[in-house]
């Protein structure tokens, strides 16, 4: 089963590998770099919700912390690695906290998506009110709406002279990912992921066995923190410049909408959904004859009504009947909290594609 | 003297203001169980609509007060033909299909009346307290709010169609051997509920500037209070919008407003951790 | 002189149209290749009621310059991409426009973020970038040509004129982020400078649209005159709560950017009525050129409703790009920057527009105006005035290679 499963996990490595050196031939590799930040971004959300059965309003939270810190420190110190772990550990110890808050507290389902939300409007409220130069870290003022510009973006470590760009900041990404992705798979793999799958279908019956679900909660819902704080931190150095619309609901609802359109319940399909819808989004404004907003309450609209499992779960499946069978162990689903029994049954009769 | 009638005016403004953006949203979720995410864009079309008609020469209360909520509840019920029916008992995928609505509903919006802020001048006129000036409209809105709040309280509890409503919430089986359609009243809830959205979005029209974008500045604050108050529609939402409104009013006097907004937020935040199950699944339990 | 010029910019303008409903005909006068002007404007999302009025402006100004043979015997073709209110795609756009559609200039950008957003960009790719829009004022830079008001050009005239007319002490409200805060400093000064005393700056986020406490703190404090530089259309309620609560017969009000989005067109006569600014732009300006360019508008759109303070700032920037490329003789950037510094000016709708060589910023006409029936009537006008805020940090023939927005200390 587990060698099943880790041929699966090279095979997905290979082939996304492949297309990382062939991308650049189709895309632009400026435009893919983001694509791939941003599949890391929904790759985040995907552990979490689609694994974890956590619903998180404020994954753009993370995001933009990541991308703040590494902004504010590389101002200060000029060198990027220092910068770059502290983009990493500062979204991981913000989760943890934050998670520890609320899995102890026995939240659960809508009051985890407000509470999360709720977070994310204190998050973007506040850092668009420190425009004033009475808001500054060491030497980088906050700037409000304007967020923070002309920070030192990312360098070979010891060499601030020497920056990782273009080409090369993009096989950057592009391995980050990979690594990320073979990470999380291992995580899956290791006692801890299953546990955590099985708290996702009945939390109750993991707890009477003795397992703690609130400490196992918040270590996923930290390492999904740390994950898009990494992708935060890279699109801090893409971008060069962060602003406080990486905390808003509008990114944070966009990488639902990844998610969703993606598939939940596996790692590749949120990674996939990102890139597609962001790239679709990259190609809307090169025109002006559909409104790019609705276009995208369209697909989610329906993608909610008629591939409620998502592209990559739904094209798993018709592969599948198509070579006539197979059976996953598990099933892909929203977390147990927020669907019905109708769904369930259905999820349960179906069988779920496992990438 | 005079400033404390004025500040005391505004508290009592700030709550109304808070149960008239959330109570269509509260009775949706309240006795479905649904959140629509849409709600604040159903605020804005109860805005449009009220502009269009009186820019089209209709009187301004008509326009508020039947025009609005008439629109804004057909829409509803469009809604939950097409989509809501589909997702009863899927409480995240409801949510997530209603925000996607709400998306197409802005996009929409913006391709007919583009991004340009429009709105019309409050129908009523300023009156000084002592020295100081005050909204003669913010009164009205927070009369038509306590009239909002007891006709809801009045159908719910003394009508026989607030009963078969009630009832079937709690019991759809039953309702239907009872020989009452559940589908039906879903139906005719979530028209209500609509229709009350877009009666505070057309109330709301005057006051505050109408673009396609402007539900956003609502839904969060709604989603807020309604989940705060917990399951009881209206000792729910009364009970957190005075919380909520006295804490960021408080701030807002003392210190600005970004720090008014905030403190409501963390507030909300504090309220979840300590009351799981909102106030109402701690106190005034099993009341409406 | 006038008729000429208004005839010959209508009959440009006929020409454009013409060269709309027959593209092949018109493309065989000019040469092979085109020079690319790169355009990035929100015209979609939270900003585009600025963005797309500005993409009007570009597109009619470059018929024009078409209809008038090009420049340098070459046609001008425009390379645009919505940027839809996203900062994100701001940069991705740049990146396009620079590497695979290699324009020669970048006209766009409205919010100061999506200005610095992309400036290191198209700094490092040596591609000129124009930004056209009224900010904060003090970015130095050598790659880029500012023609927009800037807080001090607006302050300088504004504050003693309402303290003139209507008393010393002011109360101030403004939008909490770079440009509110900054601007607050400036008419700070102005105010002190006329004898004015400021009893109070109370800073909003973009997103708050409920002001009656505010309305009620402003009342407590008894101000003469409130001076706004709210922001945006949540901002826009502030002016309807305080007609509502019948404020505007007791307190008159000035603005630094009410009317710069056409806000005074959403407003009713009687909400707006005596609130006074200072732009660079009127439509009710009568000058020939302003007439002339209202002509055109007409011809191209239709009706000039949509016309407002920064569309005017954007044309005079393309057409100022234009000059420039016309006085080089080549759209190559170097030679382009340097005829920049080298006295560029043009007679634009709003009156004669140049480039101060040490800033890159606008030296020009402003206007003190008032609300009037919902369009903005001048009342007086002062001619060629210079950026005093960022000639104070900035001097790029001194420091050719400097790069930095400055916060001006006052």
């Amino acid at each position: 089963m587990v060698g099943g499963e880790f041929r699966k996990t090279l095979a997905v490595i290979v082939v996304a590998f492949v297309a990382m050196l062939i991308g650049p031939s189709l895309i632009d590799s400026y435009t893919l770099t983001v694509l791939i930040i941003y599949g890391m971004l929904a790759l985040s959300l995907g552990l979490i919700w689609g694994y974890g059965g956590i619903l998180c309003f404020g994954q753009a939270v993370f995001f933009g912390l990541g991308a703040y810190s590494y902004a504010i420190a590389a101002t200060n110190i000029g060198e990027s690695t220092v910068p770059f772990l502290l983009g990493i550990a500062i979204p991981f110890a913000f989760a943890f906290l934050l998670g520890a808050m609320m899995f102890y507290g026995r939240l659960s389902d809508v009051y985890l998506g407000v509470i999360t939300l709720v977070v994310t409007l204190i998050f973007y409220k506040f850092v668009n009110s420190t425009a004033g130069p009475e808001y500054v870290i060491g030497n980088a003022r906050l700037g409000g709406f304007n967020g923070i510009p002309g920070f030192q973006t990312l360098n070979v470590p010891g060499d601030p002279g020497a920056y990782i760009y273009d080409i090369d900041f993009y096989y950057f990404c592009g391995v980050a990912l990979l690594v990320v992705y073979a990470l999380v798979r291992w995580l899956l793999a290791s006692p801890f992921g299953r546990v955590a799958v099985a708290i996702r279908e009945n939390e109750q019956r993991v707890e009477l066995m003795g397992y703690d679900v609130r400490f196992r909660k918040t270590v996923l819902f930290a390492v999904g923190g740390a994950i898009a704080g990494l992708s935060g931190t890279l699109f801090a150095s893409w971008a060069e410049i962060v602003t406080p619309g990486m905390f808003s609901l509008a990114q944070s609802a966009e990488i639902i909408i990844w998610c969703i359109v993606g598939g939940l319940g596996t790692l590749v399909g949120p990674v996939v959904g990102a890139m597609a819808l962001a790239y679709l989004k990259f190609l809307l404004g090169q025109q002006s004859l559909v409104d790019t907003t609705l276009v995208f309450g369209l697909i989610l609209v329906l993608s909610v009504l008629f591939l409620p499992r998502g592209v990559v779960p739904t094209l798993g499946l018709l592969g599948r009947k198509r070579r006539g069978g197979g059976s996953s162990r598990r099933r892909a689903g929203r977390g147990r909290s927020g669907r019905g029994r109708r769904a369930m049954q259905e999820d349960a009769a179906k069988e779920g594609a496992d990438v | 003297m005079d400033l404390a009638v004025v500040v005391i005016i505004q508290i009592v403004y700030s709550v109304a203001l808070l149960v008239l953006i959330s109570s269509g949203l509260a009775i949706v979720f309240g006795m479905m169980r649904v959140i629509n995410l849409a709600h604040g864009e159903f605020m804005m079309v109860g805005g449009y609509a009220t502009i269009v008609s009186v820019n089209a020469g209709l009187n301004v209360y008509f326009a508020m007060l039947v025009v609005a909520p008439l629109v804004v509840g057909i829409l509803g019920l469009i809604v939950e033909r097409l989509v809501i029916r589909h997702l009863y008992g899927r409480l995240v995928d409801t949510m997530l299909a209603t925000w996607g609505l709400s998306l197409l509903l802005i996009g929409l919006a913006t391709l007919i009346f583009g991004n340009t802020t429009t709105g019309i001048s409050p129908p009523i006129e300023g009156f000084p307290i002592g020295d100081y000036q005050v909204n003669g409209y913010n009164l009205f809105l927070i009369v038509m709010t306590v009239l909002i709040v007891g006709a809801v309280y009045a159908v719910l509890s003394g009508t026989r169609l607030g009963l078969i409503a009630r009832g079937t919430m709690q019991r759809s089986d039953m309702a239907d051997a009872l020989g009452y359609n559940p589908d039906k009243v879903y139906m005719v809830t979530f028209f209500a509920g609509s229709a009350l959205t877009g009666l505070a979005g057309g109330l709301l029209s005057p006051l505050v500037g109408i673009v396609p974008t402007a539900g956003a500045q609502f839904i969060a604050k709604a989603f807020i209070t309604v989940i705060s108050g917990g399951a009881s529609v209206i000792a729910g939402l009364l009970s957190s919008a005075t919380l909520f409104g006295l804490v960021s009013q408080a701030f807002t006097f003392l210190v600005d407003s970004m720090v008014g907004e905030i403190a409501l937020l963390v507030a909300a935040v504090v309220l979840l951790r300590l009351l799981p199950q909102g106030i109402t699944g701690r106190f005034f339990k099993g009341g409406l | 002189m006038t008729m000429n010029r208004r005839k010959f910019l209508s009959t440009g303008s006929a020409i454009a149209l013409g060269a709309l409903a027959a593209p092949a005909i018109a493309r065989t006068g000019f040469a092979a290749d085109t020079i690319k002007i790169g355009s990035l404007l929100d015209t979609s999302g939270l900003f585009d009621a600025y963005g797309k009025p500005m993409d009007m402006a570009l597109r009619l100004a470059v018929d024009e310059i078409n209809g008038a043979g090009g420049l340098v015997g070459r046609e001008v073709e425009i390379i645009s991409y919505d940027t839809q209110s996203d900062m994100a795609l701001y940069t991705q756009y740049a990146q396009q426009l620079v590497r695979k559609d290699k324009v020669d200039v970048v006209q766009g950008g409205i919010l100061s973020a999506s200005r610095e957003a992309i400036r290191p960009t198209l700094r490092k790719s040596k591609v000129p970038y124009f930004y056209n829009v009224q900010y904060e004022g003090g970015v130095c830079d050598r790659n880029i040509v500012i023609d927009g008001v800037t807080p001090a050009q607006q302050s300088e005239i504004l504050m003693p004129a309402i303290i003139n007319k209507w008393g010393k002490k002011i109360y101030i409200l403004a939008a909490d982020y770079n440009y509110g805060q900054i601007t607050a400093r400036w008419m700070q000064k102005y105010a002190q400078d006329a004898g004015g005393e400021v009893v109070a700056v109370d800073f909003f986020p973009l997103d708050v649209s409920d002001f009656g406490s505010t309305i009620a703190k402003i009342q407590s404090a008894a101000p003469d005159i409130v001076v706004s530089a709210l922001v945006g259309g949540a901002h826009l309620s502030f002016y309807r709560q305080w007609a509502a609560a019948g404020m505007n017969a007791k307190i008159p009000m000035a603005s630094s950017t009410i009317g710069v989005g056409n806000e005074h067109k959403v407003l009713t006569p009687e909400e707006g009525n005596g609130i006074m600014v200072a732009y660079n732009y009127s439509p009710e300006l009568q000058s020939p050129t302003n007439l002339a360019f209202l002509e055109a508008w007409t011809a191209k759109y239709g009706d000039v409703s949509a016309i407002h303070e920064i569309a005017v700032s954007h044309y005079q920037g393309v057409k100022l790009w234009a000059q420039a490329v016309t006085n080089a003789g080549t759209p190559d950037r170097d030679k382009m920057i340097e005829a920049v510094e080298g006295g560029l000016s043009i007679d634009g709708p709003a009156g004669k527009v140049s480039i101060d060589p040490k800033t890159h910023h606008a030296i020009l006409d402003v206007h003190l105006m008032e609300f009037k029936d919902q369009s903005l009537k001048v009342i007086e006008s002062f001619s060629q005035r210079p950026p005093v805020d960022t000639q104070a940090v900035c001097d790029l023939q001194a420091n050719p290679d400097d790069t930095t927005q400055y916060e001006i200390k006052i």
